[in-house]
């Protein structure tokens, strides 16, 4: 795999990949946020249940706000129907002529089912939770 | 411009790691699925909010769901079953999210030396946090 692209980062932003790079993005920036999120949670989860300590807690109630939730189940949701959208086309690959109409069928899946979601907590939220 | 190796049929570990990802991915579909059902066979429909559901389907540990209307989180909440779930579910979901970083990593490094360190750190995080997380499930 070549590391030399002899591009650079404004370069790339430029790239007008539509709607298939966008869907990379995504999946790659929650992927890496998943990661991040949940080592650092296995990690304040050990300290705080075995340790009392406090910065553990501290992180812990960070992760347990509303908005800090939003942007999870949004990663989480996108990247696991994105995923599942890549595993077909994978072990089927005579379907990637439909790809633009399965990507079409994964927005449909995931808008009603993040916007769901999202609302319940949200009003839940405001009704004193 | 790095050379690169031919094609080689076979099993190599990236082509195991590739195959792990799809498998490790479905896997931790059906099992949240799994989940997702089994605290709605418990009561959740009228016991928990949406957000301790959530909670509750990325990972079944009991402490996600203890600031709700469930009477008393040892019965049927916090059992054996349970903890071979999330025990299931830390194992894929770790290594999946680990390979994942991996190959992240690999899109930027690449040179003789760098990248079997990266890899190797990578597996020693992965050792770590599988210990770490099979202690705090045994510990919940």
């Amino acid at each position: 795999m070549s590391r030399k692209r002899n591009t650079g980062i404004t370069q790339g932003l430029k790239y007008r990949g539509g709607g298939p790079m966008l869907s990379w993005e995504l999946h790659r920036i929650g992927g890496l946020a998943m990661v991040l999120f949940v080592g650092l949670h296995i990690i304040a989860g050990f300290f705080m249940q075995q340790l009392g300590s406090n910065w553990a807690t501290v992180v812990n109630t960070v992760y347990e706000s509303v908005y800090f939730q939003l942007i999870i189940i949004f990663l989480v949701l996108f990247h696991a129907f994105n995923g599942l959208r890549i595993i077909v086309l994978d072990f089927w690959p005579k379907l990637l002529q439909y790809q633009r109409e399965v990507t079409w069928l994964q927005w449909l899946v995931f808008i009603p089912t993040f916007t769901i979601s999202a609302a319940m907590i949200i009003f839940f939220e405001l009704r004193g939770g | 411009m790095s050379i690169r190796t031919a094609h080689r049929i076979g099993f190599s570990f990236e082509y195991l790691m590739w195959i792990f990802t799809r498998i490790s991915g479905l896997a931790l579909f059906f099992l949240t699925l799994l989940g997702l059902i089994g605290a709605f066979v418990l009561g959740a429909r009228t016991q928990l909010d949406m957000s301790a559901l959530i909670r509750w389907t990325f990972f079944p540990n009991p402490n996600h769901v203890v600031n709700t209307s469930i009477a008393d989180v040892a019965l049927g909440w916090a059992n054996a079953w349970w903890q071979v779930m999330q025990m299931l579910i830390l194992f894929f979901g770790v290594s999946h999210g680990l390979n994942g970083l991996r190959v992240i990593f690999e899109d930027y490094i690449g040179t003789s030396w760098s990248r079997p360190m990266m890899r190797g750190f990578i597996f020693l995080f992965w050792l770590f946090i599988l210990i770490v997380g099979v202690y705090v499930i045994l510990a919940s």
